[in-house]
């Protein structure tokens, strides 16, 4: 890790006319750090990453993200071109229904290169090779490429929409509640694959979540949400393991045991 | 109808003429840019061209000479009807010679014989969106215009080699205008597309039911998308023309008897009619005119 921050994100505001969506966030990511944002439905989770991945415009405050060129910018003075530009190389969205993130009529092949085919690669013979070099890091077969999604199930529909958002190299990927939907044992795999791309990419990552388990085995950093405020912001084993807050300690005994 | 007050030159009034010409002089400024226009009711059907009537109303002058084809083909009720209701509207001369006219309406086809900078080439165009199937809602695809984003035209194309071990698509193949631009060319099929790449007539688009008009100046660049791997190719034919014999000429295939046997002969009918004038002879005519003799 670097000593100059990926994202500087100081008082997020976002308001549905009078009712609060998320309220006065302020924080930092580091280059290859993974923070988990955590609450309960309706916190106002899914609101901030939407602000932050300029999916939804904030209220008030400002994101500012470094480029490549060492520079920060803030995001919402940036022009669409240029924050379309940014999402689709240098982030990556995964959504947490893989039919909202996937082009479900095209082949997995397609779904991969649409982003090296967005940013001018015009070989088909190469972005067929990284398509399937991708397919293959995330544990899909390569004799499935030509298949369309609608003929995947949902953890390989998960796992192709990661493929698809990681063959630009990103830097920065958001990630709303990657493995809800998905049953216990898919959900294991894929925060394993995950987890390993992370370490071997050296991404940063925001992942939104509700699922104590997984904001344990994939971040770094968690935030804890309640009512659109952050009300506890840590290490992820101390929060966890030493909740503060009484809400935090209430989401923590919460979980439930076998 | 000698009334004054019920007749207007070319069947639209002023007014709607001058907004057609505000359109289409934006659409030549802006090469490939589809310019929204305010499509008026015409007395034929959707589909049936009534953008480009529009666009050919909007430019026509009395001393302007006509020629409209339909697949290339003078002969066909589509172009029949056109014709017969600009002869009827504005009096005006009408040819069947493509070297002749001074405006050619289209539907699906380019004429063989090459255009010359006095002639305008009037295209009818049903989808004027090239992004339309790849990208259902109107507002992203005008965006992605906007922003220059046709990342997604080339996935079409790739999944037309994933699947056909080709690019498969033979008509309304996009392509790219003056480095800008991605268009629609109309359904016209890709065999056509070089002749609209530095074309010296001027090429309008009118999209009457989308209300669309678009343009391709003369000498502009239009290049037809493909991958350095899979270079964009035209449509060959093992034969020539039945009729007149014609080789590097645009086919249809003409279906016989129910016994299998078809012929494939030139789809613009002027060019052929104009080759057999001149003497050149095909495969199925031979025969025939040995027997005559």
């Amino acid at each position: 890790m670097t000593d100059t921050p990926l994202l500087k994100v100081s008082g997020v505001s976002k308001f549905y006319g009078s009712r609060i969506g998320c309220k006065d966030v302020s924080f930092e990511l580091w280059p290859g750090e993974v923070l988990a944002i955590v609450g309960e439905s309706g916190s106002g989770k899914t609101t901030l990453l939407n602000c932050l991945s300029t999916r939804l415009m904030p209220t008030t405050g400002s994101v500012e993200y470094r480029m490549r060129d060492g520079n920060f910018r803030d995001l919402y003075h940036m022009s669409e071109a240029e924050r379309r530009f940014l999402m689709r190389t240098d982030w990556g969205f995964v959504h947490q229904n893989p039919a909202d993130g996937l082009r479900m009529t095209v082949s997995a092949g397609a779904n991969v290169g649409e982003r090296l085919m967005a940013v001018g690669d015009r070989h088909y013979g190469k972005i067929r090779e990284t398509a399937s070099d991708w397919l293959t890091r995330v544990e899909i077969g390569t004799d499935r490429i030509d298949d369309q999604p609608r003929a995947f199930s949902g953890g390989m529909r998960q796992r192709l929409q990661i493929a698809r958002n990681l063959v630009t190299g990103p830097r920065l990927v958001f990630m709303d509640e990657p493995t809800g939907g998905l049953d216990v044992s898919v959900q294991a795999r894929l925060l394993d694959l995950v987890r390993g791309l992370v370490n071997d990419l050296g991404l940063s990552a925001i992942v939104v979540t509700h699922d104590l388990a997984v904001a344990r085995l994939l971040s770094h950093r968690m935030m804890v949400m309640k009512d659109g405020h952050v009300i506890e912001h840590g290490l992820t084993d101390r929060v966890l393991d030493d909740p503060r807050e009484p809400y935090t300690q209430l989401l923590v005994s919460s979980i439930l045991q076998v | 109808m000698t009334d004054l007050a019920t007749y207007n030159f070319a069947y639209l009034d002023e007014q709607t003429k001058r907004m057609i010409r505000r359109a289409i002089l934006k659409a030549i400024a802006i090469p490939g840019y589809q310019v929204p226009f305010a499509s008026r009711e015409m007395p034929m059907p959707y589909g049936w061209g009534t953008g480009g009537v529009q666009v050919t109303a909007a430019i026509i002058g009395p001393q302007d000479v006509l020629k409209v084809i339909d697949q290339g083909a003078d002969d066909t009720t589509n172009a029949v009807s056109i014709r017969a209701f600009f002869q009827k509207v504005a009096n005006v001369a009408v040819t069947t010679h493509t070297k002749d006219a001074t405006i050619i309406q289209t539907r699906h086809r380019i004429p063989e014989h090459k255009l010359a900078e006095d002639q305008i080439l009037v295209y009818q165009v049903p989808i004027p969106e090239p992004l339309r199937f790849l990208e259902p809602r109107e507002t992203e695809t005008r965006k992605m215009h906007a922003l220059e984003e046709y990342g997604l035209m080339h996935v079409k194309l790739y999944e037309d080699i994933a699947r056909n071990g080709r690019i498969s698509k033979t008509y309304a193949y996009p392509v790219k205008v003056a480095g800008r631009y991605v268009m629609d060319p109309s359904p016209t099929p890709k065999f056509d597309n070089p002749k609209m790449h530095r074309s010296e007539a001027l090429q309008l688009f009118g999209a009457g039911r989308e209300k669309r008009i678009y343009a391709v100046p003369p000498h502009t660049d239009v290049v037809s998308l493909d991958f350095e791997d899979y270079p964009f190719e035209i449509q060959t034919f093992d034969k020539p023309c039945a009729l007149c014999g014609a080789e590097n000429v645009y086919l249809d295939e003409v279906v016989l008897d129910d016994k299998g046997s078809r012929m494939f002969v030139c789809s613009d009918t002027d060019n052929c009619e104009d080759r057999r004038e001149h003497g050149h002879v095909g495969a199925m005519l031979a025969p025939a005119k040995e027997a005559a003799e």
